[in-house]
């Protein structure tokens, strides 16, 4: 072996860094399991990423490495490297490449921002045929103004219309969610309604495949809810209503973190969310209705009384509780 | 000591004028850039320390996944302050009140800053904001992160709060009086034989920098007086009960913060540019690209602040128009590492401490870059944003960039400050310390923010618990690199080897005058004859490769 020519050598790492960079976008095993339809989405974005960027990291790493090497000082040499000061087609090379990987970046992820569900938050669909689903129905119920106004009380916002967050996905544009549940966040717990079943939760529970939306709200300060195994994260902001609509694809337990500094026990702010098959759901929901309805007036009266609360009031929600039928709404058409 | 050889009756300088400033100089209102810059960097410095410490009690409570070390609380206080004192009273001032201060008017051969009361009031007003902030920790600290995002840091530790936001406008107001001063002094005060592309390109990075620190720093300050207000004056601009509204708050914090990045980035690759062409001896490659880089960054960067808040109340239009407009700052950062990687090439490399630090940085800083642009997207920031993917992206950028840069700096420029070099094996062992701690600390973070940690925790799931140990003797190890360091410096500053004018063969003006420079820096202005990165053809025989201690 006397003289490799330097094109082969360079063919040879191109060919080298590429194999490693595949290997690696393809086997990091960095991300948890896919447990909706946008994991996949963002895992196969992130991982074409993580190639791209492993290819540069090597490229750049290498040179510096192989230069540090080729091209140290020798000992009693005191003299100066190459006077170059500059190369302008290879600065254009180094520009346009990384330019041209960004647009592709770019228009990349507006696609799959857009196949998430991310460009669709406020479907219109949601306000306007109310009238067949009790869920909207209720979360209209409350008191207040509508979402376009100034924002209302904190206390009673919670149930406006949101326009923020992760929305319909394409598949799903224009339909009503299979499921709403109404998430509150507050130091440190999640709080998950389900209105038109009349079911209050610690934990999340939904059917797998079934389209669910979450209107996420804050009562005290800013929390961010996050399945990691979704790929979903959205902050509960106080005043401004936001959403997460999504379709779990596994059934399973997953972590639900609190992802926004909420104060001292943020780090405890963690529940779970239960994907269950449809069945098992079902199975939960006449379960936790039933459980809804149990306590009655006379039993809890005494424990109440000393918040102030009147029997009267108290055989009034009773009564809400049994029935799931909504309220009239004031604002609702 | 090398200024005693100076002569004392210098036309230019006034008769009342010492011919050395004494110790005791540094600790007074001192109107010379030099002193300065001294002040910056040891206040900054020794803020550094503390900030550490914050920082190795945290990781020390992160050892284990129950908070069993310190009070949840002041866990928050500390993660707060770290942040704070490490962007605000550390990076900032060390890079740009330090570096800038002493190297500004060396460079462009002036006799000082044009404002050189304004300096000294500048910098004046950071020991207070440090005292502040210390003082802070007697009503718990604040305690809602570096963000302090209202509603949680207008009912959490008010009191702390408050003083934290003073501390924050005193280092604003700081920052903008140092801008005003760049600008003035390199546009105005330049020598008038340097033409502009014979300007170091610190000073090119030095200017970008604070046109970007005077237009984003007061956005900065309005937001934290109208939390201010909101928290002691009964006003309700970030109140939602109230018609308030929180995201305003972000909006105008990351106004300034996120070109805070920058700040605490472009003047060290301003220090890059200068490191790594003196100790290749090679010509700078790609002058223009590297001085319009930094302006183009500096432009950019001020239209991607809302990557901090995919996951806020923003709408989608926003968040596509933020992802596109942070993958763009990509190009001209990429530009810089591709024109210092190619400056490597054909050189003759001094690997010495300055150096070394140097190639740590780029190697730091692309893997940085690089999870950068995946976190600027925002489908997969809406998975990791706020997680310790987070907290391993800016740790590459700003700890394995600004930090190793500012070493990078102070290794380099340690001999003109002192007129003595610093130790270099105890040079080396730091850097290889610090390179492993780096690594250590914090690579393992990408993983553990991929997998579904949160940032900001003092608890968390114990499945993350043998990671985060990883991390934990990462940041021992970091704390202990600190070491050798303070040894050198201390030990060199007074018995290091005798550095003389111009120990590495700079080509800059900063080289031309003594070490330490004498008060007003020359006592003839220097005429500039070739540019500052003009290597090639030249033999010169640093003093580091001298044979031992022929020096005292």
């Amino acid at each position: 072996m006397e003289q490799i020519p330097a094109s082969i050598w360079t063919l040879t790492a191109g060919v080298v860094i590429t194999l490693i960079s595949f290997w690696v976008g393809h086997n990091h095993n960095l991300l948890p399991e896919q447990a909706s339809e946008q994991a996949p989405l963002v895992d196969d974005f992130f991982d074409i990423m993580l190639t791209i960027g492993t290819a540069l990291f090597l490229v750049v790493q290498g040179a510096i490495i192989l230069f540090v090497i080729r091209y140290r000082r020798r000992a009693g040499d005191d003299g100066d490297g190459v006077p170059v000061e500059g190369n302008l087609p290879l600065e254009a090379f180094w520009t346009a490449i990384p330019a041209l990987i960004v647009i592709f970046l770019g228009i990349y992820s507006v696609d799959i921002f857009q196949r998430m569900g991310g460009l669709n938050p406020g479907d219109h669909a949601m306000h306007t045929m109310g009238d067949h689903n009790p869920a909207v129905a209720v979360v209209a119920a409350a008191p207040q103004t509508t979402a376009t106004d100034a924002p209302p009380l904190l206390a009673t916002k919670t149930n406006s219309v949101p326009e923020v967050g992760i929305g319909a996905s394409p598949d799903v544009q224009g339909k009503m969610p299979d499921l709403v549940v109404d998430v509150a966040g507050m130091q440190y717990a999640w709080i998950f309604t389900y209105p038109s079943q009349g079911i209050v939760s610690g934990e999340l529970h939904i059917p797998v495949g079934k389209d669910v939306q979450l209107n996420l709200s804050a009562r005290d300060v800013i929390h961010s809810f996050w399945v990691p195994q979704f790929r979903l994260k959205q902050d509960a902001i106080p005043g401004v209503p936001t959403e997460l609509r999504f379709k779990a694809t596994k059934p399973g337990t997953y972590p639900v973190v609190c992802a926004e500094l909420c104060g001292g026990y943020h780090g405890a702010m963690r529940t779970q969310v239960i994907v269950h098959t449809p069945e098992e759901f079902e199975t939960w929901l006449s379960q936790n209705q039933t459980m809804a309805a149990i306590p009655s007036p006379s039993l809890v009266a005494s424990h109440t009384a000393a918040l102030g609360v009147t029997p009267q009031l108290l055989a009034q929600i009773a009564a809400a509780a049994q029935s799931p039928q909504p309220v009239p709404s004031s604002n609702h058409i | 000591m090398a200024q005693a050889q100076l002569p004392l009756d210098t036309p230019l300088s006034l008769p009342e004028h010492p011919k050395a400033w004494k110790w005791y100089d540094y600790f007074t209102f001192n109107v010379d850039h030099k002193v300065i810059g001294i002040q910056y960097l040891v206040t900054a410095f020794i803020f550094y320390l503390i900030g550490g410490l914050m920082a190795v009690a945290m990781r020390t409570e992160l050892a284990t996944a129950n908070s069993d070390f310190i009070d949840p609380n002041l866990y928050n206080a500390f993660l707060t302050n770290h942040g704070t004192i490490m962007i605000f009273l550390w990076i900032v001032p060390a890079a740009i009140g330090g570096f800038g201060n002493y190297l500004v008017p060396l460079m462009v051969g002036a006799r000082d800053m044009a404002f050189p009361r304004l300096n000294a009031l500048a910098f004046w007003l950071n020991p207070p904001a440090g005292a502040l902030l210390l003082a802070s920790f007697l009503f718990g600290g604040a305690q809602a992160g570096w963000t302090s995002y209202p509603p949680l840091s207008t009912i959490t530790a008010t009191t702390a709060q408050s003083m934290w936001i003073l501390a924050i406008v005193l280092v604003g107001t700081s920052s903008i009086m140092g801008s005003v001063n760049f600008i003035v002094t390199i546009w105005k005060m330049k020598v008038p034989s340097m033409r502009w592309d014979q300007l170091p390109l610190f000073c090119w990075a030095t200017l970008a920098t604070s046109l970007l620190a005077l237009v984003s720093t007061p956005v900065l300050a309005a937001g934290l007086i109208l939390l201010l207000f909101d928290i002691n004056f009964g006003t309700s601009f970030f109140k939602p009960d109230a018609g308030g509204n929180v995201v305003i708050y972000q909006h105008l914090f990351w106004f300034y913060s996120h070109p805070a990045v920058y700040l605490m980035i472009l003047p060290i690759f301003g220090i890059m540019s200068e490191v790594i062409p003196i100790h290749a001896r090679k010509p700078i490659f790609g002058y223009w690209a590297i001085a319009y880089s930094s302006l183009a960054i500096c432009c950019v960067g001020l239209f991607v602040w809302v990557h901090h808040m995919f996951t806020s109340g923003t709408p989608p239009w926003m968040r596509m128009f933020f992802t596109i407009s942070t993958l763009i700052v990509a190009v001209p950062t990429g530009v810089k590492i591709f024109s210092w990687v190619a400056t490597l090439w054909g050189g003759k490399i001094r690997l010495n401490s300055a150096m070394l630090f140097a190639i740590g940085l780029l190697s730091m800083f692309v893997l940085g870059g690089l999870s950068g642009v995946t976190l600027g997207t925002a489908p997969v920031d809406i998975h990791v944003h706020d997680t310790y993917y987070v907290v391993a992206h800016f740790h590459y950028v700003l700890f394995g960039g600004s930090v190793f840069g500012l070493y990078a700096g102070i290794y380099h420029w340690f001999p003109k400050m002192t007129g003595r070099l610093l130790n270099e094996p105890l040079g080396i062992a730091h850097f290889v310390l610090t390179l492993v701690g780096t690594n250590l600390t914090f690579l393992p973070m990408h993983e553990l923010g991929l997998k579904g940690m949160p940032r900001r925790v003092a608890m968390y799931d114990p499945q993350f618990e043998p990671i985060n140990v990883i991390c934990t003797i990462g940041a021992f190890v970091l704390a202990f690199s600190v070491i050798p360091f303070l040894i050198n410096v201390i030990w060199s500053w007074n018995k290091g080897k005798v550095a003389g004018d111009n120990p590495w063969g700079g080509l800059s003006l900063e080289w031309t005058t003594s070490s330490p420079p004498l008060i007003e820096n020359w006592e003839v202005l220097p005429v500039v004859t070739k540019g500052p990165y003009d290597f090639g053809g030249i033999v010169h025989r640093p003093v580091m490769d001298e044979d031992d201690d022929e020096d005292e």
